[in-house]
């Protein structure tokens, strides 16, 4: 049971992995990354039924709050980069370009 | 209890300094005339103190400490002055033949350039040449020695605009700075030996801890030389003095004729104590200097510039001082550098008259018939060119010539051989000089004069002319009924000559001997230049003849030498090197440091997807090292 908890965890990290590296859209970038951290915390709950602790759950909660607070920022930077390129292309955004 | 008036001896370096400070900082503001006349009032000044010190002497060397220079352990150097009779003789004719050059220039440098500048450089020259003279350190010395080097330097450049002219003046200051190095080398070993610098106690500390002959006293003296012999533009270090010439027609007057070239006479001079305890060096002294004279009469005697004639007159005659310094005759040397200084300038001086009048002409070749317009020039030249030939009796350079050629031959050091050199020299001088008279002033007018000089250009003319025949007259020898006074009043501070050795002739025979020298020298380049003009164009028609004429006219072909030897290697050498070799290294550093710059420029390339692609890839190589 644990097992599938766990693999269902790294499911969903590859998939947010995969959707971050291959998405433009800025708003779709966010989404990967919330599947990301969602996936870190059923691991985080998969790892806590399994050895019968309560500190998994309470991580998850961390996780949530943390990532209510990125998603707050993440969309202000998003807005403010709409603001000034008209789009939300993060290829776009390079113009810190070494 | 010394004059009150001695308390004044450090102004007479301070003065010419501080007029040369403000001319520099406010030459231009306070126009030509004021800096002019300021120019010239502070050599008045300093050379009205050095006379009212000159008549006060009391015969007591006197030494003044203006302040501590340096001190760092058992090193103390003093800011001090030194008097004795030496430094008043020498302070004197610098500062008044300083003084009629100033006024000379106020008039001829007038259409010139930069005219508050040349007073600055003047002055500021005056000033290093009255602390050389007056110092009593070597290090004050030196101060002075480097000071008038770079007011040579300034001067010989003075119309910088005119490449040649900056050339010339660094050949004049690299070839002196060679002599310099070896000057500096003998003050390290005299200090490092000694344990001062001061000249009295140096010299005293000399003669108590080395016996004569000693290798320590031999290798100072030789550095000693070295420094003097670039200075004094002697063999081998020549060749700058007639470069020099570049320089305004004042300048080459005062310090390249006058003054600083004799310098090097006076430090050995001053040094003889030490001189006294290496005889291999004093031979060396005054083997220069027979050299010196004879290589340098021959130059004189096929230049057609007439300042580059009066250039290797000067070095010729500086060679004599040279020979009566090696002969342990110190006054001697003292007595021909003041006379010389006042003839020599002279003839500057005319010469000056004679390429202004002649808007700029330095080829005596091209001047010719010039005594009835000018006058004045014509008999500077006649009256300075015989006290520098040595015209008997009544002229300044026959009694001092006369006494060195004398000590050459008699003195304890003398020999035969020195004496005939002399004497060869003295036949030059007739020939070379004479000949310069013969063609500008004698002969058709080839160029008009369209300058005459005014007063203030005749007058210092006309004094100088006067000391040109007089100033031998403090000198008179004995044998000729005279009282021998500049040597008796040096004889405090430079020994008189030791016991004569035994000579087939006495000096008179040595004067009559020297006086036919110059007799005979007049008439023959009297027939050669205007009676018979065809026995000149005879004797240039042989090969041999022109080739020598060649050799001595490039000056022996040193500067030839020197060209190949030195000059064009060093210029090679710093060429192939201009990449320099050990600046390979660190140029790597800085091009692998530029390549791994533009390596990791690459990864900054603006695209977060790729930077969060990287951050994946490098936890993916952790997670794999990790659980290996």
């Amino acid at each position: 049971m644990t097992h599938m908890g766990l693999l269902l965890a790294a499911v969903l990290f590859v998939l947010g992995l995969a959707g971050l590296l291959a998405r433009r859209n800025l708003l779709m970038i966010l989404v990967s990354i919330e599947i990301m951290l969602n996936a870190a915390g059923l691991a985080f709950i998969a790892a806590g039924a399994a050895w019968n602790q309560p500190d998994g759950q309470v991580m998850f909660l961390f996780i949530l709050t943390v990532a209510a607070a990125e998603v707050a920022v993440g969309l202000a930077l998003v807005l403010q980069l709409h603001h000034q390129t008209k789009s939300v292309d993060a290829d776009r955004a390079n113009r810190m370009r070494g | 209890m010394h004059p009150a008036i001695y308390n004044a001896l450090w102004l007479e370096p301070v003065i010419p300094f501080a007029s040369s400070f403000v001319l520099l900082v406010a030459g231009r503001k306070m126009g030509r005339r004021a800096a002019a006349w300021l120019g010239s009032c502070s050599i008045l000044a300093s050379f009205l103190i050095a006379l009212a010190i000159a008549v006060a002497w009391d015969g007591a060397p006197f030494t003044q400490t203006v302040w501590h220079w340096i001190a760092v352990g058992s090193f103390q150097v003093d800011m001090g002055l030194y008097l004795d009779a030496l430094s008043v003789v020498m302070t004197l004719a610098v500062s008044f033949v300083s003084f009629l050059i100033h006024v000379y220039s106020t008039e001829h440098m007038r259409e010139s350039e930069g005219y508050e500048r040349f007073f600055a450089y003047m002055n500021l020259f005056v000033a290093s040449m009255l602390t050389l003279t007056l110092a009593n350190n070597l290090l004050l010395l030196l101060l002075g020695w480097e000071g008038v080097g770079l007011c040579s330097y300034l001067l010989i450049g003075f119309w910088y605009g005119d490449e040649a002219n900056g050339l010339a003046g660094r050949k004049a200051f690299i070839v002196t700075r060679t002599g310099d190095t070896a000057f500096i080398l003998g003050l390290f070993l005299l200090f490092n030996q000694l344990g001062t610098l001061d000249i009295q106690p140096l010299l005293q500390r000399a003669a108590a801890h080395w016996h004569v002959g000693a290798a320590a006293a031999e290798v100072a003296a030789f550095l000693l030389l070295g420094g003097a012999v670039g200075k004094s533009a002697q063999l081998p270090l020549q060749t700058w003095l007639p470069d020099a010439m570049a320089g305004p027609t004042p300048t080459s007057a005062l310090i390249h004729a006058a003054t600083m070239v004799t310098a090097g006479v006076y430090l050995i001079a001053r040094m003889h104590g030490l001189y006294e305890l290496a005889p291999a060096a004093l031979f060396a002294v005054a083997l220069i200097g027979f050299a010196t004279l004879l290589l340098a009469g021959c130059s004189a005697l096929t230049q057609h510039d007439i300042k580059r004639i009066l250039a290797y007159s000067t070095v010729s005659q500086i060679g004599y001082m040279f020979l009566a310094l090696g002969v342990g005759a110190w006054s001697a040397a003292i007595f021909h550098l003041v006379t010389h200084a006042f003839f020599k300038a002279l003839l500057f001086l005319a010469s000056g008259v004679v390429i202004h009048a002649l808007n700029d002409e330095h080829d005596i070749f091209r001047m010719g018939g010039l005594r009835h317009k000018l006058p004045l020039a014509f008999w500077c030249f006649v009256l300075a060119g015989c006290s520098l030939a040595g015209l008997p009796l009544i002229t300044a350079g026959f009694y001092s010539k006369g006494l060195i050629i004398w000590q050459a031959y008699s003195s304890p050091l003398g020999t035969t051989w020195l004496w005939i050199g002399a004497l060869t020299g003295a036949f030059l001088t007739a020939l070379y000089i004479f000949r310069l008279i013969f063609v500008v002033f004698y002969g058709s007018e080839k160029l008009a004069p369209q300058h005459f000089p005014g007063p203030a250009v005749q007058w210092p003319m006309v004094v100088l002319a006067f000391l040109s025949m007089v100033a031998g007259f403090i000198d008179l020898p004995v044998a000729l009924g005279g009282g021998e006074h500049l040597s008796r009043f040096l004889a405090p501070a430079l020994p008189l000559v030791a016991q004569a050795r035994p000579t087939a002739l006495g000096e008179i025979g040595s004067e009559v001997i020297a006086a036919i020298v110059f007799f005979v020298g007049v008439y023959l380049i009297y027939l050669f230049q205007l009676q018979r003009p065809s026995l000149t164009e005879t004797l240039m028609a042989g090969g041999f003849t022109q080739g020598l004429h060649r050799y001595w006219y490039s000056d022996w072909g040193m500067d030839w030498l020197y060209d190949r030897a030195l000059v064009r290697p060093t210029i090679a050498v710093a060429r192939a090197d201009q990449h320099d070799v050990v600046d390979l290294f660190f140029a790597g550093i800085g091009a692998l440091c530029g390549g791994l710059y533009r390596g990791l420029r690459l990864t900054q390339n603006g695209q977060v997807r790729r930077y969060a692609a990287w951050i994946a890839a490098g936890a993916i190589l952790l997670l794999v090292v990790g659980l290996w």
